[in-house]
């Protein structure tokens, strides 16, 4: 029996108030996220257990039980305090996954700072519009990426603080640097959390803007409620799961399933920080026994190219239960992870914005191949006709994916943006920007994005953040960015180029202006393909039209040209 | 046949573009791929950089994590590649 059981029932039956026994809290409460996923668990008695399987690249291998995970958040929360950081202030987590990424996170909102973790592939261009936004206080990083940091730190007047974890004295601290070792410091026994309240903002993760620059994502404490709820019932997890998130917290998945989550749940989860690998995959959930995997598209598309041979190869019997994220897993992937694994991934659909799974296939219930799911029990969920803002009457239209704005892990605002949060809604209904239609049984299924963001493996990336990049390499005149289809990523980046005079296109500049945005913004931004081009379609007010560029790159009708500029 | 300073050649393009420490150094053996030095999408400049460099084409298919994840495999890869050519 699955931890939802009927979803039926729980439809019908449904109070947050659920979540909120199970996790001992009452409105006007103290709620804290760093809290409840460590000290609480210790005082049920599971403070032996293992909350955290760790592994490096190189092989290193590291185990904290939740006695440890709760010393060690400790010694974080009162290190980054003895600097003078106090609650409220945004403390930036810039590190692989790392263990001091998970238990940075967590340390941070124990003395009621708001952790603003980021992507440790971004570009300093990347990284320096989101401190900036955020006017973050202090960055926690690793020496292999504190140059990044540096390299834009004069521009950064509120950052007081560089922590460097891994400091080992061989090459000397810089300004405004400060070396912390969590394995050298002196475990801190007792700190006092900061008396977090269900609205006390928690976590700031950045996404990107359609038009404008990436927009910073508020959450609060009272977030865990729905978290904690939606990985019981939708990820199943249970007391004696191993669990594996293949998500990076440097994306909303990897904190609110990746950490807060299965913590909050005191269970098991273990960590790989290795570059993808099919064969080191399934070698890592033979090792660990890993019972529930939470992954994505893009990583079960290429473990389907890398073959079923290799499947054969390795134990996987544990796996007990699987689960997808990021983008539209087609039913392609779900037909074949049953033929190798014995079960389907089930496919979960949410956005930074939502902060939980909002729209799920459960356990238990029939999945469709290719179908995002029903809406969580106490969500409400709809498909809106664009044009009269109203749910469709009957079912089978296309229209914009709409929810009542009403669960515990809802953004509460867009950082310093109350204007671009007030425009997600439309007639009472939160827009989510993507395109579905329902069936007759009440199945979403996902038809594409309504703007120009790029889904690329999971991760969306802003055509305007690239194209204003764009601009600023010496040869590029003028820019266009769209996504174009890929078989593994479901869509990359490719930008349209016009040339300065004096510059002739060739194959060097094209990868000269791809290593450009990659350092810059980051890999996942860096167009794969570059056509450079003598004009780009314009409007008679000279607007760029990015439409007719995507639709020639996904082989559709091109449309309305009647306001195309005449060359 | 050995390519003159293939190795070399890789290795100082990847040091100098995918390495943000300058202070790691990297061998002919260095995991660049399971390592996380090189994702999956910066593969694609480091593949448009040895096709570029070596006047071949590396079809997809051939372009594996695996494939990428050394010094030593991806010269492997591009003498396959030129030989072809000749």
């Amino acid at each position: 029996m699955s931890n939802i059981g009927s979803y039926n029932e729980r439809v019908k039956n449904f109070n947050w108030e659920i979540a909120e026994k199970e996790l001992g809290y009452k409105p006007g409460d103290v709620i804290n996220i760093g809290w409840h996923c460590t000290d609480r668990i210790c005082q049920q008695g599971r403070g032996s257990k293992v909350a955290l399987y760790w592994e490096g690249h190189s092989g290193a291998e590291k185990t904290y039980t939740y006695n440890d995970i709760r010393l060690a958040t400790n010694t974080i929360g009162a290190f980054l305090r003895g600097l003078g950081l106090r609650a409220g202030e945004r403390v930036c987590l810039f590190m692989d996954r790392i263990p001091e990424l998970y238990l940075g996170f967590l340390g941070i909102l124990k003395i009621g700072a708001i952790a603003q973790p980021l992507f440790s592939a971004f570009g300093d261009e990347s990284l320096f519009v989101r401190l900036s936004n955020a006017e973050t206080s202090a960055v926690i990083t690793q020496k292999k990426h504190a140059p990044k940091v540096r390299k834009i730190l004069d521009k950064l007047p509120h950052v007081k603080h560089i922590i460097i974890v891994d400091h080992d004295g061989t090459s000397p601290l810089k300004e405004r640097e400060v070396g912390f070792s969590l394995e050298k410091a002196a475990p801190v026994e007792h700190l006092e959390i900061h008396p977090t309240k269900a609205e006390s903002p928690s976590v700031l993760h950045y996404t990107s803007g359609t038009t404008g620059m990436p927009k910073g994502v508020k959450h609060v404490h009272y977030s865990l409620i729905s978290q904690y709820l939606t990985a019981k019932w939708v990820l199943d997890l249970r007391d004696d799961d191993i669990y594996w998130c293949t998500a990076d917290p440097g994306w909303v998945t990897g904190t609110s399933y990746g950490i807060i989550a299965p913590f909050a749940l005191g269970v098991t989860q273990c960590v790989l920080d290795a570059g993808f690998s099919a064969e080191a995959w399934y070698k890592w959930i033979e090792k660990r026994q890993v019972t529930m995997w939470y992954s994505a598209p893009t990583a079960i598309r290429s473990l389907m190219k890398a073959g079923d041979e290799l499947v054969r190869k390795h134990n996987l019997s544990s796996l007990r239960h699987l689960a997808s994220v990021g983008e539209p897993l087609n039913s392609e992937a779900v037909v074949w992870s049953e033929k190798v694994f014995g079960k389907p991934f089930y496919d979960t659909y949410w956005q930074t914005e939502t902060g939980c799974i909002v729209i799920s296939n459960y356990p238990g219930m029939e999945v469709r191949p290719g179908s995002m799911g029903k809406p969580f029990p106490g969500i409400t969920g709809t498909v809106l006709d664009p044009v009269k803002n109203e749910p469709y009457a009957a079912h089978g239209k296309i229209g914009l994916v709409a929810l009542k704005f009403d669960w515990p892990s809802r953004m509460r605002t867009y950082w310093n943006n109350e204007e671009a949060f007030q425009k997600k809604f439309r007639n009472g209904w939160y827009i989510t920007g993507d395109r579905s239609k329902l069936d007759a049984d009440g199945y979403f299924w996902f038809a594409g994005r309504d703007d120009d963001i790029i889904n690329t493996a999971g991760h969306l990336v802003s055509p305007f953040e690239v194209e204003s990049v764009l601009l600023e390499h010496p040869a590029v005149a003028e820019s266009a960015v769209v996504s174009k289809p890929d078989p593994i990523n479901l869509e990359v980046v490719k930008a349209f180029v016009t040339l300065k005079p004096g510059f002739a296109a060739s194959q060097d500049l094209d990868l000269d202006i791809m290593n450009f945005i990659r350092r810059k913004l980051s890999p996942l931004a860096m167009p794969q393909e570059i056509e450079f081009v003598p004009s780009l379609p314009k409007t008679r007010s000279g607007k760029i039209m990015r439409r007719i560029l995507h639709a020639k790159e996904w082989g559709e009708e091109i449309g309305d040209t009647s306001t195309l500029e005449n060359d | 046949m050995a390519i003159e300073g293939l190795k070399d050649i890789v290795l100082n393009y990847v040091t100098k573009e995918y390495l943000e420490d300058d202070s790691e150094t990297l061998t002919y053996d260095t995991p660049l791929i399971s390592g996380g030095i090189v994702d999956s999408f910066s593969m694609v400049s480091l593949k448009r950089f040895l096709e570029n460099k070596y006047a071949i084409q590396i079809p997809d298919d051939k372009a594996t994590p695996e494939a990428f994840d050394s010094v030593n495999k991806i010269a492997a890869l591009v003498e396959e590649f030129v030989a072809k050519k000749r």
